[in-house]
């Protein structure tokens, strides 16, 4: 295989997962951007995304664009939830109760997912087949495919929804300035709370295009959720655009990182992620993007 | 001081009380943990930084004692502060650009560089044997008596215990203490006040590397086994940043507590069955919500309100 | 002969687009109280966080004592011989008052982590003499029975107080005293500008900013006009008060031929 088209297949491979990676992103930034907090449980709907349209899909039988949107509103209201019940009385805390407060959050849903799915692999299959496509001697899978162009659907959704939608374009009022909108009777609260809804319905996207290429297990999220975070940093923490950038670069150097390094070291995957994640933080904190860091509360 | 004394006494007795070896065996983990939770809130509740990556100098700590020990048969008396200059030399490296950063920054990359470390025990292989870990390390003998039973090991490690105490408590009320209570406040009136912040901040991110590597030491010794586990992993790290919260940041006896309760919490519900992860997440948020102080503060206060009551 | 305690050299400031600061040239001489003044956003509080190395110099430069002080970290201005008080006051509020005096003695003392993690007799007889200096100080500022009360909890007034204490208590040669004024009833302010009077007679220099006119001339020996960041008067204080330049950018009339 030339290297032209080895080269390809990783960056194909790794703009799919840096889709992924885009679509967790966005659901940290977004609810960033509402509320100046990191919501470590962010990985978790991704989790829950991935088992529900499993468990959709195998004992209820739906077909998949069903088991999708179910799915999709089954974690959405539970972002909902978890917005309502957890943290609406610790808004008021500062960043270490509140990092400690959704870490918290995480394990919950961490442990009830285990409760409910147990402990094991399960997998999903492909979206369509074949599996794999050859295209002028390069494999790429087609879930690829399906991973880029949804998430790209996505993309444009939400475009669509910040520019035409109320609450959309409250969201992105609230994001340029929190006091100003509040002043112009845009409810901070329902900000937060629409915040995590769209959060959670990002992430489980993210989780079910994601589910067929990877395993799903209970634990899947901690590190998808970690590296999601690890992208909107390196695109910029709060900037949507930076967010996506962040994904889909972070992807494409994890493919050419792990796929051009010497054999025996693909376990150091993950830590290729966090080893730029340290270099963004310690050369340009406020993200390649360069957005207003720190927002506070 | 008599409730020093009352503790003291307390904490002596305890191995005489627990009779099962297994319970002291949990009180040789609270100590250790202690230990760590100590540093740790010199570095959060004090200085008011944010690790969430200290694992990784637990981890740091607890494999170079087990290489060192097991593969140059140094003494674990001598690999001992090896494995804490290494632990702090580590930090010192790190903490420089690191402590730059503030607020989720800081804690993001203080998490990538305890992700970081996980994954490298994880994966060099030759050096630290990978997900099967070292064996056979040996114990800890003093003056030729081998500790070798829980309980002797617990009077080791609550002496440390007793002395990261001391050492916490006479670093708050001095010269630095005060430097670094001002630098959590206010930077720049501490700056004009003539204090250097990135030198403080990076000194008391040293030392508490410095006492995690300890006890990573001696939980390799405890053990005998090191491996990649729970305790060397971003779990574990945000474990510890609960002990110290709920312990209640700033509080001398905070940091004990917080190990106390955690670690006992932590043992009690895997044994009970794999709901350690869900029961745990639920208690930190009620806790959170009802007491966001801590448990030290949170205790004190309930106290004083039930003697209000007539 | 000799340098003035402060010498400030074309100092310019910019943030963004804004020119915060331009072209500001003062000595300071030693001894004595000089005021800067002007009207809301002429740069006073800019030149002092500029003086103290909180912001960066865009342009220019000062020394202190003859030593280069652009370019230093707060700190390091500090052990120069700078200390400063603030306008909206930033004492540290997990402490008390004493301790918080005993921060700004910092720079006197020597003792670092070793020694205070194991107690050395020194340090703790450093820690002494520094609590007794300390002590002295919040008696000179008239709250000495106050000292270990939590700094937060006394009233606004000596809350100010506290922070001159702490700023004395490095033993500065230049004292920045940013709007000690304000907020202050009138006996207060009256007050307060005996201490002022009185930390001059220990000979410490002070520059201070305030917007209260009748402290300002009262207790300065020589003012400094600033408008729009820039100076545009400097003098002892009747003079500077008939100013028509002054008048102008106080009254923000135009500058015509005088009547």
């Amino acid at each position: 295989m030339t290297l032209w088209s080895q080269t390809l297949q990783f960056v194909i491979s790794g703009l799919s997962i840096g889709a992924v990676y885009a679509l967790i992103a966005l659901g940290f930034s977004i609810i960033y951007n509402a509320t100046g907090i990191v919501n470590f449980a962010q990985g978790e709907f991704v989790m829950l995304g991935a088992l529900a349209a499993i468990s959709l899909l195998g004992a209820a039988h739906l077909p998949l664009p069903l088991a999708f949107l179910c799915s999709v509103v089954v974690v959405t209201v539970v972002a909902a939830l978890v917005e309502r019940i957890a943290l609406r009385r610790l808004r008021t805390a500062g960043v270490l109760v509140l990092i400690i407060a959704t870490v918290g959050v995480s394990m919950v849903l961490r442990g009830g997912a285990m409760l409910v799915w147990g402990k094991d692999h399960v997998a999903m299959r492909p979206f369509s087949a074949p599996e794999t496509l050859n295209l002028g001697g390069v494999t790429i899978l087609t879930q690829s495919l399906w991973v880029i162009a949804i998430t790209l659907v996505v993309m444009v959704g939400l475009q669509l929804f910040y520019t035409h939608a109320q609450v959309g374009k409250a969201m992105r009022a609230t994001a340029i300035n929190r006091e100003g909108a509040a002043l112009m009777g845009i409810s901070p609260d329902a900000m937060v709370f629409w915040s995590f809804a769209l959060s959670g319905a990002l992430g489980a996207t993210a989780g079910i295009l994601i589910a067929p290429i990877h395993m799903a297990a209970y634990n899947m999220g901690t590190m998808l959720g970690l590296k999601g975070f690890c992208a909107a940093i390196v695109g910029g923490l709060g900037s949507s655009v930076g967010g996506i950038a962040g994904g889909l670069a972070l992807g494409v150097l994890e493919a050419l990182g792990v796929g051009f390094a010497p054999a025996g070291c693909s376990g150091y995957r993950d830590a290729f992620a966090f080893g730029v994640l340290l270099l963004v933080l310690f050369i340009r904190p406020t993200g390649i993007l360069g957005v207003r860091a720190n927002r506070g509360t | 001081m008599v409730a020093v004394g009352v503790v003291a006494a307390l904490v002596a007795a305890l191995p005489f009380v627990l009779r099962n070896q297994y319970y002291v065996g949990i009180a040789v983990f609270v100590g250790i943990n202690a230990i760590v939770a100590i540093g740790l809130n010199l570095l959060m509740g004090y200085a008011g930084q944010v690790s969430l990556g200290h694992a990784a100098f637990i981890a740091l700590g607890a494999y170079t004692s087990a290489i060192l020990t097991t593969r140059t048969g140094l003494s674990p008396w001598l690999a001992m502060p090896v494995a804490v200059a290494l632990a702090s030399l580590i930090a010192a490296v790190i903490g420089v650009p690191t402590l730059r950063l503030h607020g989720h920054y800081l804690a993001m990359a203080t998490l990538g560089f305890g992700m970081i470390v996980s994954i490298v025990i994880n994966e060099w292989v030759s050096l630290t044997g990978g997900t099967s870990g070292l064996v056979d390390i040996p114990r800890l003998s003093l003056a030729g008596l081998a500790l070798d039973s829980d309980t002797k090991y617990y009077y080791l490690v609550w002496a440390c215990v007793a002395a990261s105490l001391l050492l916490s408590f006479n670093i708050v009320n001095s010269r630095v203490g005060r430097a670094l209570r001002a630098v959590h406040t206010s930077e720049v009136a501490a700056a004009t006040c003539g204090v250097n912040i990135a030198r403080t901040k990076l000194q008391v991110f040293v030392l508490s590397a410095a006492l995690a590597g300890l006890a990573g030491s001696l939980y390799a010794h405890q053990l005998q086994f090191v491996g990649p586990g729970h305790t060397f992993g971003f779990g574990f790290s945000i474990e510890l940043v609960v002990m110290v919260v709920f312990g209640g940041l700033a509080t001398i006896w905070g940091a004990i507590v917080g190990a106390g309760v955690v670690t006992v919490l932590g043992e009690y519900l895997r044994r009970v069955g794999d709901r350690d992860v869900a029961v745990f997440g639920i208690v930190l948020i009620l806790l959170l919500v009802f007491m966001p102080r801590g448990l030290v503060h949170g205790l004190a206060s309930l106290t004083r309100r039930l003697r209000r009551e007539p | 002969m000799g340098t003035g305690v402060l010498e400030a050299h074309a100092l310019r400031k910019v943030f963004g687009g804004l020119v915060a600061v331009n072209d500001v040239s003062f000595t300071i001489a030693e001894g004595g109280v000089k005021a800067m003044i002007g009207p809301n956003g002429a740069g006073k509080t800019t030149i002092f966080n500029l003086l103290c190395g909180v912001y960066p110099l865009t342009a220019g430069g000062f020394r202190i004592g003859g030593k280069r002080g652009d370019g230093r970290l707060p700190h390091v201005i500090a052990h120069m011989g700078l200390a400063r008080t603030f306008q909206n006051v930033q004492l540290f509020s997990n402490m008390s008052a004493i301790e918080n005096v005993m921060v700004g003695w910092h720079r006197r003392g020597r003792a670092g982590f070793l020694a205070a993690a194991l107690r050395l007799p020194w340090s703790r007889a450093e820690d002494r003499a520094a609590r007794k200096a300390c002590v002295e100080k919040l008696g000179f500022v008239g709250l000495a029975d106050r000292a270990d009360d939590e700094a937060l909890s006394l009233p606004f007034g000596q809350q100010r107080l506290v922070e001159l204490a702490r700023a004395l208590a490095s033993e500065p040669r230049l004292l920045l005293l940013d709007e000690p004024a304000a907020g202050l009833s009138t006996r207060e302010k009256a007050d307060l500008a005996r201490l002022v009077r009185r930390i001059c007679e220990q000979g410490v220099t002070i520059l201070l900013v305030d917007h209260d006119m009748d402290f300002v001339m009262d207790i300065s020996d020589m003012v400094i006009v600033l408008d729009h960041g820039e100076k545009i008067a400097e003098g002892p204080p009747r003079e500077v008060q008939k100013n028509a330049r002054v008048i102008a950018a106080y009254l923000g009339e135009e500058v015509g031929p005088a009547d």
